[in-house]
């Protein structure tokens, strides 16, 4: 009797302290949303988005080039890493018992473990020395290859989910594999793929490290893609580590609206999930 | 599925569609290869100068001349193995209350909170540490009774920056990292092992406790996982470590990590010793977490392969937009 007792003790504290747990580990999430939103509400103005840095201790101004450059920068990583990773996620399904399609799926996953400072020393290598300079396009090559995998792997998964009856159906109607594939399944699975690129995107435009030796940082605006360009993240690296209180809140101003970016497209993508969902449940 | 065995000739169009989208799928591998040829060739300047002797030296200073890498080694470890410490019973135990406990309306609120975790960049989680954490972590350090202070851990004036404040924005870092994947994990473990668990009498935690021994190695994979994340971790390490090359066993004293030595003097190296020997730190990262991720994923592979391949590989895919 005793015993059966001490196994429910036992089992009760368990259970409290796994919501224990949760609650513990939502604190650093509540803590860091809320001084993101407090500390970067007050510092954020319109100026902040339209207006240029100001030097040291003149009051005011923006980060308006930083915003342009995350924006060219990541789109730049894109329009790299979008079509490569389609075609590649095409081939690891299409294939998908072949011993290619296992190699790219290792590499996309171990890519995809490759620290994100170790991916702005390859691209440091290979988009900056041989130009002796650092650029905009660095940048982008850094950001598409971290991409790259995201890419890949959501492709590959979702269209695995696709109802082979589909796939069947335009081979039986003679429709040649390329075909199919194009315009049948790729179709079928678009909406999940969009949404995996939207977070793949989210995630990448959030990135500091691979930036600092690639797209690097300038004061002024450009959309030369020759050029080093500054961008959003390192922007706010720079001006935390700095000493000077305006430059502070401008981090923190630059740090909520990271997050609301990220915020936006998490939530975007949950939608999407839950209706494509309801779509699969529903046919 | 059509098999070449049965058809009289390979129809040419699939030629084509099999190598168009094959060099796509070759050039990923090849990004892999590129990586870890570019950065041996970075960084052989160095690792002929110097041999074994960079990894053994203590001393960094790139004025005199002087370059060991042994600080950062034993910061990259120091605070992931904390990190670790800290952050594995708290994601354990999130994995087994969305799983196991948590009634079927919080479940999904509860997985879409912990992903939001993992998507906030580490730039934020910098910004964060450095104006409340560090600050934080100087006050707590400030009132250590005097009694702990005789303790190696505790000793040190209180900076805030150190190895404190970097272990506990890394673990906040791996938590949800840690916990989606053990989720994933224990959600592929059979229901009538906690069915037969529940049906010889078991209470809920010695249920739980079954689920948690069948899904051992997949557990270990998820945490050695965020291993792997806590090791390469750069910009919000980098903000509160407090960026001193040194070895100390106290968590008060400000340190250095591989990650945080590259993100700071990279753009400064001017000799090309210097920029070598800060990308053959980069090629040891490299190494290392191919090592771990290789290792975890092969312990979650072998726990999936049991029963079923295609969940092995879906827990294994990158968080891919999918539900709870």
């Amino acid at each position: 009797m005793k015993r059966d007792l001490l196994r429910k003790i036992v089992s009760h504290a368990i259970v409290f302290l796994c919501a224990a747990a949760v609650l513990l580990a939502l604190i650093p999430l509540a803590l860091v949303l809320f001084y993101v939103v407090s500390q970067g509400l007050s510092s954020l103005n319109w100026a902040f988005f339209t207006h240029m840095p100001t030097p040291v201790g003149e009051p005011g101004g923006g980060m308006a080039n930083a915003i342009v450059g995350s924006l060219i920068v990541t789109g730049l990583g894109a329009v790299l890493a979008i079509p490569i990773g389609l075609m590649a996620g095409i081939y690891a399904s299409e294939y998908r018992g072949s011993r290619l399609a296992a190699a790219v799926r290792f590499a996309a996953d171990t890519l995809n473990g490759v620290p994100s400072i170790v991916v702005g020393v390859f691209a440091f290598g290979i988009a900056v020395v041989p130009f002796q300079r650092f650029s905009a396009i660095a940048g982008g090559v850094a950001l598409g290859i971290m991409m790259l995998p995201l890419v890949t792997r959501t492709t590959e998964e979702l269209l695995l989910l696709v109802p082979p009856s589909l796939r069947e159906g335009a081979l039986a109607l003679g429709a040649t594999r390329a075909r199919a594939v194009f315009t049948v399944v790729v179709p079928a699975a678009l909406p999940g793929i969009l949404t995996g690129i939207l977070l793949a995107l989210a995630r990448v435009a959030g990135e500091t490290a691979p930036l600092l030796f690639t797209a690097f940082n300038n004061r002024y605006f450009t959309t030369d893609l020759r050029q080093p360009m500054a961008t959003l993240t390192v922007q706010v690296y720079y001006y935390a580590n700095s000493a000077y209180p305006d430059w502070q809140r401008q981090a923190w101003a630059g740090a909520l609206v990271l997050v609301a970016m990220v915020l936006t497209c998490s939530v975007l993508a949950r939608f999407a999930t839950a209706r494509m969902e309801r779509m699969q449940r529903g046919a | 599925m059509i098999s070449s065995r049965h058809t009289t000739k390979i129809r040419p169009d699939e030629i084509i569609f099999r190598a168009g989208t094959g060099v796509f799928a070759v050039l990923i591998i090849g990004v892999v290869a590129a990586i870890a040829f570019e950065l041996y060739r970075q960084s052989k300047l160095s690792i002929y100068h110097f041999g074994w002797q960079f990894w053994q030296t203590d001393s960094w200073d790139p004025v005199a001349g002087e370059f060991g890498a042994r600080p950062f080694i034993w910061g990259t470890l120091y605070s992931s193995i904390l990190a670790l410490i800290i952050s594995t019973p708290i994601a354990l135990g999130i994995a087994i209350f969305i799983s196991e406990l948590a009634p079927g309306r919080l479940r999904l609120p509860l997985v879409f909170l912990t992903e939001l975790l993992a998507a906030i960049p580490s730039i934020v989680y910098g910004v964060w540490g450095i104006f409340v954490l560090v600050p934080f972590v100087r006050q707590l350090e400030v009132n250590t009774p005097e009694w702990l202070k005789v303790l190696p851990v505790f000793k040190g004036p209180p900076l805030g920056v150190g190895m404190l404040s970097a272990a506990i924005v890394l673990s906040i870092m791996v938590i949800p990292f840690t916990s989606s994947i053990a989720r994933e994990v224990l959600k592929a473990v059979p229901q009538a092992q906690r069915e037969a668990a529940y049906a010889l009498g078991a209470t809920r935690w010695e249920a739980i406790r079954m689920a948690l021994f069948y899904a051992r190695t997949g557990i270990i994979g998820a945490v050695m996982l965020g291993l792997g994340r806590a090791l390469g971790e750069t910009m919000a390490v980098t903000m509160v470590i407090g960026n001193t090359p040194q070895i100390a066993a106290s968590l008060y004293a400000p340190q250095y990590t591989m990650a945080a030595v590259i993100a700071n003097e990279f753009s400064e190296a001017a000799q090309e010793l210097y920029l070598h020997a800060l990308v053959e730190i980069g090629l040891v990262l490299f190494i290392i977490t191919l090592v771990i991720n290789m290792m975890s994923r092969g312990l979650i592979w072998s726990l999936g392969r049991q029963k079923n391949p295609r969940r092995a590989r879906r827990i294994l895919s990158t968080p891919a937009p999918e539900s709870a």
